[in-house]
């Protein structure tokens, strides 16, 4: 039985049973709500050592004891005064008089500011559990809290949590629950003038907070930033970090790749052994074997290796606290162009799916500045097109032949593609900056939160499984069906010549002012649900047969390509349009969502395109001109 | 001339004067505790030299400089203790 209950703020409640109570987790960003959350409720909301992950609000069940709790988590704030659109959907959901009880998390390392937001809250409720989370940190850091001290100044209870190792989550149920059975009695505290408040917050954690006054844990974090963010080896260590993460994905996939394709593709010839001998009519054979099925292998071989081994190593860069620091160096270079430094954190974040840098884009609070980070977050190539990069890398610039060398150069190589999508990223920044979204940069803070230890081994299960089987499933779902259109396509016999080929025939005069085919604009075109599945279209085009031969080794692929018209100038021309062209179904859907518009939707997908045609028109028109390619 | 907060080099420490009473980011300076007293240190600069970093209460929060500069300050020499907060200002909001 299911009950709903509207709050304002878009949020509906889902109560399983009358019962139910409703608790609201709020708190400054990056306190650990999310990471409460999670394992109280067993979901698996984005954690990350970053502050505005959680930029929606979620709910999740939990029982305790005999009473069941549903939980949301609010996006992280440093205020109730609505500056934000989320703080106000934070303060109006508290209003709302819907949670029975709300959980105001602190980061016990830096107690005083977080108490600013705990005394904002029960100006508004006085049903309040204070969770002082991260004690462990706080410990290393020399920070001791006096929770029964702080209780007494707060009056409300106090529980301390390690909400990263599970420790204090029963005692802090344990409050909620006394809360939510007691009677309620309307008494909160005045509101006052936010001076004050800051007064009284330092006051309480003055009386309650003690602080070792040289530290250790502290003063590493210092040393470290000032290595990370130096003039001299800032930029550089950038530079190495991106370079060594392709690397390793480079290096780390190229075997198991091959392993996997061998292992699908024989699978495949069963599959059609097993069809050929029940006397399965040929064109099914053909729709299924040859269309479906080597589709979705081409697919899972190519992109399941390099995702499994690039999501962790990001998301441990991610936990450890690195990305703050990047969008600290990078962003004296987004402000000159009109833009806000959080959009290197949402930039980040295409690199694991562009649509979940479009939602992250909420953390910008300017409508302007978010605008200009939605529109050009597709510059950066998500997990669904770096297999595509390296793969074209390997087979056209580097060769095939493995080694240290090789797997250096490609990543070489795919850094400078990727510096190029952020040279575009800024450049169209500034230009939307000049026209468009006319005006000026406005103020932000962003906080650089201290260095977290990142849980190996959580990280490795969570990265595999919440997001690198999520993508793929994703992938695969639309692999299969294009791969049966495509199929038809190519099997479809209109005036003699299939319909694969009129298609590309039409595209073909246009594609080739850009260095491209007819085939190639094809594929992207129907590659638009998933940009996974453009290089299979691709091959499958090619193919006379109209189906995916065995192509495990890239060195056929390469052959077949060259068969096609393929030189070394359309390969770069194809990574450019990869790198730059309408963004997949699913960001443009968000991007529709997240912006409220058709006409912001298209701007999104025709920039981007717009760009990649003029870089491969030149490209191709120089190259042709130099007589080289 | 008065010192802002974006003129402060790295390892010095000041406590805020005042906030520039038409300055946009008043209320967001108050929410991160950055009010008239309060006691600040900038710990370094970004590679191009815009955004600072700031230990402002504990966190570490980066400031553009157009930001900062609404925010003057009183440099404290090196090794300065930190500043005492009137008390009594906070007990007397104190509720319970």
């Amino acid at each position: 039985m299911e009950h709903f209950d509207a709050a304002p703020g878009g949020l509906t409640i889902k109560k399983r049973e009358d019962s139910d109570r409703v608790i609201a987790l709020c708190g400054n960003p990056n306190v650990g709500k999310s990471t409460i959350f999670n394992a109280l409720t067993n979901m698996h909301q984005h954690t990350g050592n970053w502050p505005g992950k959680t930029v929606a609000n979620a709910q999740g069940y939990c029982r305790h004891r005999d009473l069941g709790y549903i939980l949301v988590d609010l996006p992280g704030c440093y205020s109730l005064q609505a500056h934000s659109a989320e703080e106000e959907a934070a303060r109006d959901f508290l209003l709302s008089g819907s949670p029975d009880c709300a959980v105001a998390v602190c980061d016990a390392t830096c107690l005083e500011r977080n108490l600013n937001l705990v005394l904002q809250v029960l100006e508004l409720t006085p049903d309040l559990v204070v969770c002082v989370n991260l004690l462990d940190e706080a410990r290393r850091k020399g920070v001791r809290v006096d929770l029964a001290k702080l209780s007494g100044l707060l009056g409300v209870p106090v529980v301390g949590t390690s909400a990263r190792d599970g420790k204090g989550l029963d005692e802090l149920m344990d409050e909620v629950e006394t809360l939510c059975r007691a009677p309620k009695v309307p008494r909160t505290l005045p509101p006052v003038d936010p001076e004050m408040r800051v007064h009284h917050a330092q006051w309480i954690a003055d009386a309650a907070v003690s602080r070792e006054p040289q530290n250790r844990s502290a003063a590493r974090d210092r040393k470290l930033d000032r290595i990370l963010t130096s003039p001299l080896t800032g930029f550089p260590i950038m530079l190495l970090m991106l370079l060594g993460i392709f690397w390793l994905t480079i290096a780390g996939a190229n075997y198991p790749s091959a392993l996997l394709s061998d292992g699908l593709f024989w699978l495949g010839d069963r599959i059609r052994d097993r069809f050929v001998y029940l006397g399965a009519p040929g064109w099914l054979t053909g729709l299924v074997c040859d269309g479906m099925y080597r589709t979705l292998a081409w697919v899972v071989a190519v992109m399941l290796p390099p995702m499994a081994i690039f999501f962790p190593l990001f998301t441990l860069l991610e936990d450890f606290g690195y990305l703050p620091r990047v969008a600290f160096n990078l962003d004296r270079c987004f402000k000159s162009c009109g833009a806000c430094g959080k959009q290197a954190l949402t930039t980040c974040m295409g690199f694991g799916c562009n649509a979940a840098g479009v939602v992250g884009c909420r953390i910008i609070d300017s409508p302007r500045e978010r605008l200009i980070a939605m529109l050009t977050n597709n510059f950066v190539p998500c997990n669904g097109r770096l297999p595509m990069l390296i793969s074209l890398i390997t087979m056209f610039f580097v060769g095939a032949a493995g080694g240290l060398g090789a797997s250096v150069l490609s990543s070489a190589m795919l850094v400078g593609l990727i510096a190029l999508g952020l040279l575009m990223t800024l450049a169209v920044s500034k230009f939307l900056s000049a026209t468009l979204l006319k005006g000026v940069p406005s103020s932000f803070t962003l906080e650089l939160p201290p260095y977290r230890r990142p849980q190996l081994m959580k990280v490795i299960v969570r990265s595999i499984f919440d997001r690198t089987l999520f993508v793929l499933g994703r992938a695969a779902s639309v692999a299969a069906p294009a791969g049966l259109v495509i199929w038809l396509l190519a099997n479809i016999h209109v005036g003699g010549e299939t319909l694969l080929c009129h298609c590309a025939g039409f595209l073909d005069p246009f594609a080739r002012v850009f260095g491209l085919d007819g085939v190639i604009l094809l594929a992207f075109i129907l590659g638009l649900p998933a940009n996974e599945i453009v290089i299979p279209l691709m091959i499958m085009a090619y193919l006379s047969q109209g189906s995916l031969v065995e192509l495990s080794d890239l060195t056929a692929l390469r052959a077949l390509l060259v068969d096609n018209g393929w030189t070394w100038v359309t390969a770069l021309c194809v990574m450019v349009f990869s790198l730059m062209h309408w963004p997949c179904s699913t960001t443009c859907l968000t991007i529709k969502k997240e912006s409220g518009s058709w006409k912001w939707t298209a701007a999104a997908a025709v920039i981007p395109t717009v760009c990649g045609l003029v870089l491969c028109f030149l490209i191709a028109n120089l190259c042709r001109l130099l007589g080289v390619g | 001339m008065s010192s802002t907060l974006s003129n402060l080099s790295p390892g010095q420490s000041a406590t805020v004067r005042e906030l520039s009473p038409g300055c946009p980011m008043r209320r967001r300076f108050q929410d991160l505790g950055l009010i008239e007293g309060t006691l600040v240190r900038c710990l370094y600069s970004s590679p191009l030299g815009d955004p600072k970093a700031y230990l402002i209460r504990g966190a570490v929060i980066a400031l553009r400089k157009s930001d900062g500069d609404a925010v003057a300050v009183d440099p404290l020499p090196d090794a300065a203790p930190a500043p005492i907060i009137p008390a009594e200002q906070a007990v007397r909001h104190g509720a319970f």
